[in-house]
């Protein structure tokens, strides 16, 4: 499905979607008519194309994360197969089930032979009960870990593509170890003798994907939002109304500049103008060219030099005095 | 007729459940009101039903380690607010008035001490300071305590007591889940034992990290322990919950728990599984 469905639109995009609209019935009504707009419509699709880069570059960070959520927002199969020359899915975590709300498998991007994963929603009522809204259960990280542990086996680097609104709160998922799936995810990956890149692709949710979540590299596309729970989850608690995720937003600095500020992220991937939605190939192409980028610097070096700095990369974070 | 309508019912706050203060603690399982002196020689531990109230890093302090032995370090990081984070109050205002109030400066204390003679590093959390959770500090505290135990060699022995990650410091909150357990990876990688026990509540982030990465798992008896909250898991799921779940017995039941050791026998327990470990064959 290409991305230029247009069924869903956000608040702040009416200004823009309107004018568009206008510029359309313009062009219709000139076809029918035989009266030449040609001026008049050029000049208002400049005003078009300025305004929504104007919107697009002043964004809130609320706004981001609705763009973050967006449900024509390409998901992880639609970067990989993009991205990918070659993929083939590997299923199951070889102890209890096969979680559809990871996709796991192994790949070629150009030259490179990767192991790939990544959360995956779905689109629509019946693709996002299937996918679980892109929320794993403890499976589907035991699953990603049962495929780093391959790709650690045979020398291949670990993508992880993170997009998701949370790990799984249910009991079931209790029942098996959601916390220990984690943690065990992030024990293992800090110590993978292989490149790992992470790229948050969407929504980074708390410990469900940080669960993927552990590299050399963290890269963030420019909408993208990242935080230790989600911005209704922290105002439903500290505001103790949801409503105020708005405000919980401004206050966590949950967008992809703050994490560059934070030094959290080592990249911000630009996405097209009015989010990857727009443009899923453009979207794709600029995700893999900031893969390759960093690919190409990590695959050179030593796999017990690698593991160090990645240690030291996350024993510096925080912020602290003494 | 204003006044005769009914009144909106506003949400009322879950009552805080502070450490027992004055000469007479009632204990929420049976009801019972006991004298406090009484309390403190059984551990805060209810001598008519059992139940392990919650209690601070110092009442761990004497009941996993021999008199005098504890000796603190890194007391004095502190956050850095690095957000400025601000909801109805300054988080700064926040953690300067929990400095005040409870007398400690950080939801975890480290340091060294000996178990029954066993040199043990130790990092406790404590609740009362903003639920027990993990900020940046909290991070580099248990990461130090980490290095530490690395450096001596000796084992290292977590007791969480937390809600999980500290929302005020947002994503460097959470990279502090990711931080504690490479420290742990590498932990293990010298062979060195690392015992968590977890009490009464340990959810979210900690148990996601470092309080499910242990050698061995103990838990005291009916400690809430847990991913995400009951409260979130009922919202979603939209049904009340089975009895007993995420309390210790059911944890157990599902394959996360060595074992479930009463307060008063901690120290004696994990003083045994020390001695097995430094055996030599």
């Amino acid at each position: 499905m290409a991305g230029k469905n247009k069924k869903f639109i956000l608040e702040f995009e009416k200004p823009v979607i309107e004018l568009e609209k206008k510029i359309q019935e313009m062009r219709d009504h000139a076809a029918s008519s035989g009266i030449k707009l040609g001026g008049d419509i050029k000049r208002l699709e400049t005003k078009a194309k300025e305004l929504r880069k104007q919107i697009f570059s002043n964004l809130s960070r609320w706004q981001r994360v609705q763009l973050a959520r967006h449900p024509m927002r390409p998901y992880s199969l639609d970067y990989i197969e993009r991205i990918c020359s070659y993929f083939e899915e590997f299923h199951g975590d070889r102890l209890f089930a096969d979680d559809k709300a990871i996709v796991a498998g192994i790949g070629m991007i150009d030259e490179f032979s990767v192991v790939i994963l990544g959360q995956q929603k779905g689109r629509g009522t019946k693709q996002n009960l299937y996918r679980n809204f892109g929320m794993p259960n403890p499976e589907g990280y035991r699953k990603a870990l049962r495929l780093m542990r391959f790709a650690a086996k045979f020398n291949k680097p670990i993508i992880t593509l993170i997009d998701t609104p949370g790990a799984y709160p249910g009991i079931g998922a209790e029942e098996r170890g959601q916390a220990e799936a984690i943690a065990r995810n992030l024990f293992e990956m800090s110590h993978f003798p292989v490149p790992i890149i992470n790229v948050i692709i969407g929504e980074g949710a708390s410990g469900g994907a940080l669960g993927i979540g552990v590299g050399d590299r963290i890269l963030m596309l420019e909408n993208g939002w990242y935080s230790v729970i989600s911005p209704e989850g922290c105002a439903a608690i500290l505001w103790r109304d949801a409503a105020n995720a708005s405000k919980a937003a401004d206050a966590m600095k949950v967008t992809a500049p703050d994490l560059v500020d934070l030094k959290i992220i080592d990249e911000i991937v630009k996405e097209p103008v009015g989010g990857s939605h727009e443009d899923y190939d453009l979207a794709a192409d600029y995700v893999k060219k900031a893969i390759l980028k960093h690919l190409k610097q990590l695959v050179k070096i030593p796999a017990d030099k690698l593991i160090e700095q990645r240690i030291e990369k996350f024993s510096k974070m925080g912020a602290w005095v003494e | 007729m204003d006044w005769f309508k009914r009144k909106k019912e506003s949400l009322k706050p879950i009552q805080k459940k502070e450490l027992p203060d004055g000469l007479w603690i009632k204990c929420d399982g049976c009801g019972e009101i006991i004298f406090k002196k009484e309390l403190e020689k059984k551990f805060y531990v209810c001598p008519h039903c059992d139940m392990h109230m919650r209690v601070g890093n110092d009442v761990y302090i004497s009941v996993l380690l021999d008199k005098g032995s504890f000796r603190e370090f890194n007391k004095n990081i502190k956050s850095a607010d690095p957000l400025e984070f601000t909801d109805f109050k300054h988080y700064s205002d926040r953690y300067k008035a929990t400095v005040k109030k409870t007398g400690i400066n950080e939801a975890v204390v480290t340091g060294t001490g000996s178990l029954d003679k066993h040199k043990v590093v130790v990092a406790i959390m404590d609740f009362r300071f903003l639920g027990g959770s993990m900020g940046s500090v909290v991070g580099e505290k248990i990461a130090r305590a980490i290095d530490k135990a690395l450096k001596l060699k000796c084992p290292l022995i977590i007791v969480s007591s937390s809600g999980g990650a500290r929302m005020h410091e947002g994503v460097l909150s959470l990279m502090q889940l990711a931080k504690t357990s490479a420290k742990l990876a590498q932990l293990a990688k010298m062979g060195i034992p690392y015992i968590s026990i977890l009490t009464n509540p340990t959810t979210g982030g900690t148990t996601a990290s470092f309080a499910m990465l242990g050698d061995v798992h103990i838990a005291e008896p009916g400690a809430l322990i847990g991913f995400a909250g009951p409260r979130v898991i009922k919202q979603t799921i939209g049904q009340d919950l089975p009895k007993g779940f995420q309390r210790s017995e059911f944890v157990q039941e599902h394959g996360f728990l060595d074992l479930i050791v009463h307060r008063h026998e901690l120290k004696e327990r994990i003083s045994k599984i020390l001695s097995f470990l430094e055996s030599k064959n």
